[in-house]
C-alpha cells in the first residue's frame, strides 16, 4: 500500500500531468529538430567525406570522430555555460539542439556513408550509362537503395537522439524530465518521475516497433 | 528504332553486307595498364554505324575493359576514343555522350528498388525530359518488344534472370541510343535463359543499331556479328568475316581458342 503511495499515487500523478505533458512537448520539439538537422547534416557530412574534394576528406572525418567521441552531456555543458564568454549565448533549447544535432550529424554521416559504400559498383555504372546526371543518379538509385539498408541503425540513432534530450534538463531546459523532477519537488513524491519514465516509454516503444515492420515491408521488394 | 522496323532493317542491313558507313566509335591507341599489367596495349578499332561487332577472346584478354573504355566507366591512360565525332573524356559533355550509347551489363544492374516499368522508363524522363506518361507508354512498348509486358509492374528480384537481362536490354533501349554495348550478357545466366536474351539481341541487330558484344557464345557470333574481333593479351589478334574466322582463322592463337571452345 505504501509503495502504490509513494510511486503510483493517482492524484499526484493527475496534479502533474498537464507539467509533464509540457514537458513532453519541449521533448518532442527538441528531438524531433535535432533529429531533422542531424539528417541533413549527416547526409552532407557522408556525401562530401565521399564524393567532396580528396583533399579536405580529413576534415570531415576529424570531424565526425571528434563529435562521435565526446559525451553529449560534456558538449551540452560546453555549448550553455562556455560559448557565452565569447560571446555566443543561447537560450537552453537552442543549446540542446546544438548539442544533440551536432552529435547526431557525425553518427548520421557514419551510418549514412556505410548505407551507400553498401551499395554495388554496378548501380552506379548503370546511371552513368544511361546518362543520369550525377544528382539523379544519388537522389533516384543510390540513396534510396542506402536509406533502405540504413533504416535499422537510423532509427536506432533516432531513438537516441530522442532519449538524450533528457540531458537538457542539465541546462535548466523545462523538458519531460526537468518537468517531472520539478513536479516531484513540489509533490514530495516520486510518482512524477515514474509517470515521465511511462511516458518516455509510450514515446519510444512505436519508434522501435517501427522499425521492424519498416524491415519487413522493403524486404519484400527486394525480394 | 521501333518494332515494326525490325524487318525493314533486315533487308537494309543485307544491302550493306560490308560495313562502309562512317565510324561512328573511333578507338585510337588506347592503352591500359593495370599496375605492371598491361589491359590494353594500343588499341586501334572503328566500328562503323550499324554494325554489329562481336569481341572474342580468353578471359583476361581485355575484352570488357575495351568495350567499358568506349562509355568510360572504364578510364584509360592514354589513347583516343570518339563516339559520333564527340570525343569521350570526364567533364560536362560526359552525361550527353554516354546517353547515346547504351550498355548491358553481365550482371543486369537493374534497380531493384524501381518496378520493371520504373527501372525503363526512368532514364528518358530524367536525361530527355520526356514526360512520366509518354516514358512510360515508350517503356510498355519495349517490354512488349522484349517479351515481358506483363511483368512490367514488379520488381527486379522477382524476376529470373532471363527476363532481368531482356527488361535492362529494354532500359537501354529506352533512351534510343546509337550503339548498344553488351558486356557478357549471358555470362550470368542459367544455360536455359541464355537463348531468350540471344534472341532478343539478334532481332536488334537487324534493326540497324550499332552493337559491340563481349560474348563466349560463338553460335550467336557466327550468325549475327558482322565481324569479329579476337583479342589476346590487351591486343587484337585477328579481325575477320565470322564464317572467316570460324572456318580458317589465320592466327595461331585464335586457332587454339577456338579449338578450345568448340571441343567442349
Amino acid at each position: 500500500m505504501d509503495l502504490i503511495d509513494t510511486f503510483f499515487n493517482g492524484r499526484v500523478l493527475w496534479d502533474a500531468l498537464p507539467l509533464l505533458l509540457m514537458g513532453l512537448g519541449t521533448t518532442l520539439s527538441l528531438g524531433i529538430l535535432s533529429i531533422v538537422l542531424g539528417l541533413i547534416g549527416g547526409l552532407i557530412l557522408a556525401l562530401l567525406r565521399l564524393y567532396g574534394p580528396p583533399t579536405l576528406s580529413g576534415l570531415w572525418v576529424l570531424y565526425i570522430d571528434l563529435f562521435r567521441a565526446i559525451p553529449i552531456l560534456v558538449l551540452l555543458v560546453i555549448v550553455y555555460y562556455a560559448l557565452p564568454f565569447v560571446g555566443i549565448r543561447l537560450s537552453p533549447f537552442a543549446s540542446a539542439t546544438t548539442a544533440l544535432s551536432l552529435v547526431s550529424a557525425a553518427y548520421s554521416a557514419e551510418i549514412l556513408r556505410a548505407g551507400i559504400q553498401a551499395i554495388p559498383r554496378g548501380q552506379f555504372e548503370a546511371s552513368q550509362a544511361l546518362g543520369l546526371s550525377y544528382w539523379s543518379m544519388m537522389g533516384d538509385i543510390v540513396l534510396p537503395q542506402a536509406v533502405r539498408i540504413v533504416i535499422p541503425p537510423m532509427t536506432s540513432n533516432c531513438i537516441n537522439v530522442m532519449k538524450d534530450t533528457a540531458l537538457a534538463s542539465v541546462v535548466a531546459m523545462p523538458d519531460l524530465l526537468k518537468q517531472a523532477t520539478q513536479a516531484q519537488a513540489l509533490a514530495a513524491n516520486p510518482t512524477p518521475l515514474i509517470g515521465a519514465a511511462a511516458l518516455y516509454v509510450l514515446l519510444l516503444l512505436p519508434m522501435v516497433r517501427a522499425v521492424g515492420t519498416l524491415e519487413k515491408h522493403f524486404a519484400k521488394e527486394r525480394r | 528504332m521501333q518494332f515494326n522496323d525490325m524487318q525493314a532493317g533486315e533487308a537494309g542491313r543485307a544491302a550493306s553486307a560490308p560495313p562502309a558507313g562512317r565510324p561512328i566509335i573511333s578507338i585510337r591507341e588506347l592503352r591500359k595498364m593495370y599496375g605492371s599489367f598491361c589491359a590494353l596495349s594500343g588499341i586501334n578499332l572503328d566500328v562503323a554505324e550499324g554494325e554489329v561487332v562481336v569481341l572474342l577472346g580468353p578471359s583476361g584478354s581485355g575484352k570488357s575493359t575495351l568495350i567499358r573504355c568506349i562509355n568510360l566507366l572504364e578510364t584509360y591512360d592514354s589513347g583516343t576514343v570518339t563516339v559520333d565525332n564527340v570525343a569521350v573524356r570526364p567533364g560536362p559533355n560526359l552525361a550527353a555522350v554516354r546517353s547515346e550509347v547504351g550498355m548491358v551489363f553481365q550482371s543486369f544492374n537493374l534497380f531493384p528498388h524501381m518496378t520493371v516499368l520504373r527501372n525503363v522508363a526512368l532514364a528518358p524522363i530524367r536525361v530527355r525530359k520526356l514526360a512520366p506518361k509518354a516514358a512510360e507508354e515508350r517503356a510498355m512498348e519495349l517490354l512488349t518488344r522484349v517479351g515481358i509486358a506483363e511483368q512490367a509492374g514488379k520488381f527486379p528480384g522477382q524476376l529470373s534472370g532471363g527476363q532481368q537481362q531482356r527488361v535492362a536490354i529494354a532500359r537501354a533501349l529506352a533512351m534510343e541510343p546509337k550503339i548498344l554495348l553488351f558486356d557478357e550478357p549471358t555470362s550470368a545466366l542459367d544455360p536455359e535463359m541464355v537463348g531468350e536474351v540471344l534472341d532478343v539481341m539478334q532481332s536488334l541487330a537487324r534493326t540497324g543499331v550499332t552493337m559491340v558484344v563481349v560474348t563466349h557464345e560463338m553460335g550467336f557470333a557466327r550468325r549475327v556479328a558482322d565481324r569479329v574481333i579476337f583479342m589476346e593479351r590487351g591486343q587484337i589478334v585477328e579481325e575477320a568475316k565470322p564464317e572467316a574466322f570460324f572456318s580458317a582463322p589465320k592466327e595461331e592463337r585464335a586457332r587454339a581458342f577456338l579449338q578450345a571452345v568448340l571441343n567442349h
